[in-house]
């Protein structure tokens, strides 16, 4: 079984702050770390490995300082850490990443086959959800989103199938191989590392591919392969404050007054 | 089969870091375990690196070190229950000839650690050491909190900081008593860098370090500090665990008071609090040295207590300690024998240095301000009277005034009490 998991390094959203001048993130001082989304995938695919043997690749596209969240992952038991920086990679949209991930699977499997390629469902700083079905499409891998775990992996057979959760029931999915499955968050509890993958880890170096070391053309990257920018954001002004009214009196009229105010609020039925 | 090191380094603060540079630049395969999530993030401390002292280790360093502001102004404060008596000296000339500057532990360790890594050194983080591994009474490596967690190597540099846990349960330290050990709580308070300057009447790129006493700590041994930052300050207040436990103060009540006190709150005003840190100081001074070496084994930086109290000094302590450990440990490799015997001439290294010499100077003082503790508000309590009366122009003929002085004076301390307090200080700290 090969794998190959794309991480994401985003800044942790639970310490982000918005500056009110800009609109924009607060970058500096926020510590980073691999998309939840992300983290759970790669987890997902250590475990077939367990399971199965074989090997997980993690690929990242982002600035220099994303080995550190290559690296992370190395210490969980991936084998393989590639980082995808190029300052012509830089500004781009959801279109212009996926073409330079699937590029970058395509020479990893003219290396070695690929059975399965992992994504979050999305990034916890963007919420496109875009990039792991836009690699997918420009592979054409069969595609299985929002998945909870995989329930089969048959390399013989060249099937997989996986859980996905969906809006009130789950939907067991078969598809043929490679396949590419975007994964939800929570699904799984991500390992501790042990100390000679840490030790392991530190001492790895993931491999720099730049765009001299892909088969890509210039006018599909960054900025100028990227068709949607983003052109304003904004912070949503807090609306009024909620107005907090004390009930008083016995539980029953308590009750009554309250259904009272909630019935012409018509957050309640009439009845 | 564990990995085997020549050094492991247990923590990434300063002592720990020089160690392992100087190790890894002589060509030894280190490796720094550290608890936190990134170097710095668990360390504290007041916010004044030295610049001779951690250049002479990290040369070059702050060429492009992540500082806040170079102090080119050094404030003294005693605090009364509403005054404050100051003593100042500024010097622009610590602006070409810097001695200290306030920083951010949290960029500042990271900043090192990478360097550390640079000469070689492996770093390891959110990984706990949780033991040592003894064989025959000789160190042989340790044991960290994980699967697989032993890591085999000829010495181990314990550079644990104040808590000092292994060095305890390996009987190097005795358990350290509470009067050995001081609680300090900070406060980082963001202002905007023009207010700063202008509050503390400073330039851009200037700073100023403040040491308060007397009632900054409630009486208790301790002193508070301000210092400014780029765009923050950093305020905190220490005092001897034994003093808060018997007064029943808690430190964050000890910071409260103090950011409230009629001559600080001016400083404070508008600023927003940032981050809250609270850490141990050990300030068992020369006394209190543990045993700093044993067979496979050296102990640096806080975890030796090798802090000098007086002069608000630590990290300078740690940095060249953890430098000298490095030295002690590079002879021995080049001898191929770790045992106690060998690695004693750490011991004798620090003694050489200004970190034995600063700290058995001072071996006295901590006794002789517990036992005199009312020295702390005594005396600012006696100046602000006599100030008082002495700046109030009221038509009092300037004789009866300092007769008047004098007389209040010598009715709350006996001229011989003064002359006995003079002494105890004198050789507590001056000599």
């Amino acid at each position: 079984m090969h794998a190959v998991v794309l991480l994401k390094q985003v800044p942790d959203t639970a310490e982000v702050r918005i500056d009110p001048k800009t609109n924009t993130l607060i970058r500096e001082g926020v510590p980073s770390i691999i998309n939840p989304y992300d983290a759970h995938a790669l987890e997902e695919a250590l475990r077939l490995k367990d399971k199965y043997g074989g090997k997980v690749t993690v690929v990242s596209m982002g600035p220099p300082q994303a080995a550190e969240a290559l690296k992370k992952a190395i210490s969980y038991g991936a084998d393989r850490a590639i980082l995808l920086t190029d300052r012509k990679f830089a500004g781009s949209d959801t279109l212009a990443t996926s073409y330079v991930l699937a590029k970058a699977i395509e020479k990893i499997v003219s290396q070695e086959p690929v059975d399965l390629v992992f994504a979050g469902k999305q990034a916890i700083d963007g919420d496109t959800a875009q990039v792991g079905p836009g690699v997918a499409a420009r592979l054409n891998m069969a595609l299985i989103t929002y998945i909870e775990r995989v329930e089969e992996f048959n390399p013989d057979e060249g099937y997989v199938v996986a859980v996905r959760k969906i809006e009130g029931r789950k939907e067991y999915v078969r598809a043929k191989l490679p396949a590419l499955l975007t994964a939800l968050k929570g699904i799984n509890e991500i390992r501790y590392a042990t100390m000679p993958d840490m030790i392991r880890a530190a001492r790895y170096q993931p491999e720099v591919w730049g765009k001299e070391q892909l088969d890509v053309e210039e006018a599909f990257l960054g900025l100028k392969g990227s068709p949607t920018q983003v052109w304003k954001s904004f912070v949503p002004q807090a609306k009024a404050r909620a107005k907090v009214e004390m009930l008083t009196g016995s539980p029953e009229e308590v009750a009554k007054a309250l259904v009272e105010k909630l019935v012409p609020l018509t957050l309640i039925a009439n009845k | 089969m564990p990995e085997k090191f020549d050094v492991v380094v247990v923590g990434a603060g300063p002592s720990g870091l020089a160690a392992a540079y100087k190790l890894a630049e002589a060509g030894l395969k280190v490796i720094v375990i550290e608890r936190g999530e990134f170097p710095g993030a668990k360390n504290v401390m007041g916010g004044i690196i030295y610049k001779k002292p951690t250049e002479a280790v990290f040369p070059e360093i702050f060429k492009e070190a992540p500082v806040e502001r170079p102090i080119i102004e050094q404030r003294y404060y005693f605090l009364t229950d509403t005054a404050k008596i100051g003593f100042s000296y500024r010097n622009p000339r610590y602006k070409e000839d810097i001695s200290g500057y306030s920083v951010f532990r949290a960029k500042f360790d990271r900043f090192l650690a990478k360097k550390v890594q640079e000469k070689g050194a492996l770093l390891i983080t959110e990984t706990v050491v949780e033991d040592l591994i003894v064989k025959d009474g000789k160190v042989k490596g340790v044991v960290a909190g994980r699967k697989e967690g032993e890591v085999l190597a000829d010495v181990v540099v314990l550079a644990e900081g104040a808590h000092s846990l292994l060095a305890q349960k390996y009987g190097y330290q005795k358990p350290i008593p509470p009067q050995n050990l001081a609680v300090a709580v900070k406060e980082v308070i963001g202002l905007p860098a023009a207010v700063i300057e202008d509050r503390f009447n400073i330039e851009p790129g200037e700073g100023v370090a403040i040491e308060l006493f007397g009632k900054a700590t409630a009486g208790m041994v301790g002193t508070a500090f301000i210092y400014t930052n780029q765009n923050s300050l950093s305020i905190g207040v220490g005092a001897l665990m034994s003093d808060l436990i018997k007064r029943r103060i808690g430190p964050n009540d000890l910071i409260e008071a103090f950011k409230n006190h009629p001559a600080i709150k001016p400083l404070l005003r508008d600023g927003e609090v940032k981050e809250y840190l609270a850490h141990l100081i050990p300030e068992g001074g020369y006394k209190g040295i543990p045993k700093l070496y044993g067979d496979g084994i050296v102990i640096v930086g806080d975890a030796g207590m090798l802090v000098n109290s007086i002069h608000r000094e630590g990290s300078n302590l740690a940095i060249t300690s953890g430098a000298l450990a490095a030295k002690a440990i590079i002879r021995a490799a080049s001898q191929g024998d770790f045992s106690a015997n060998t690695l004693k001439v750490y011991e004798d290294y620090l003694k050489e240095s200004f970190v034995m010499k600063d700290l058995e100077k001072y071996k006295n003082a901590k006794d002789f301000l517990e036992q005199n503790h009312d020295l702390m508000t005594a005396y600012p309590d006696m100046m602000d009277e006599a100030f008082f009366e002495l700046f109030m122009v009221d038509g009092v003929p300037k004789r009866d005034k300092f007769k008047a002085i004098k007389e209040k004076a010598l009715s709350k301390r006996s001229f011989w009490q003064m002359v006995k307090d003079v002494y105890g200080l004198w050789k507590g700290l001056i000599r």
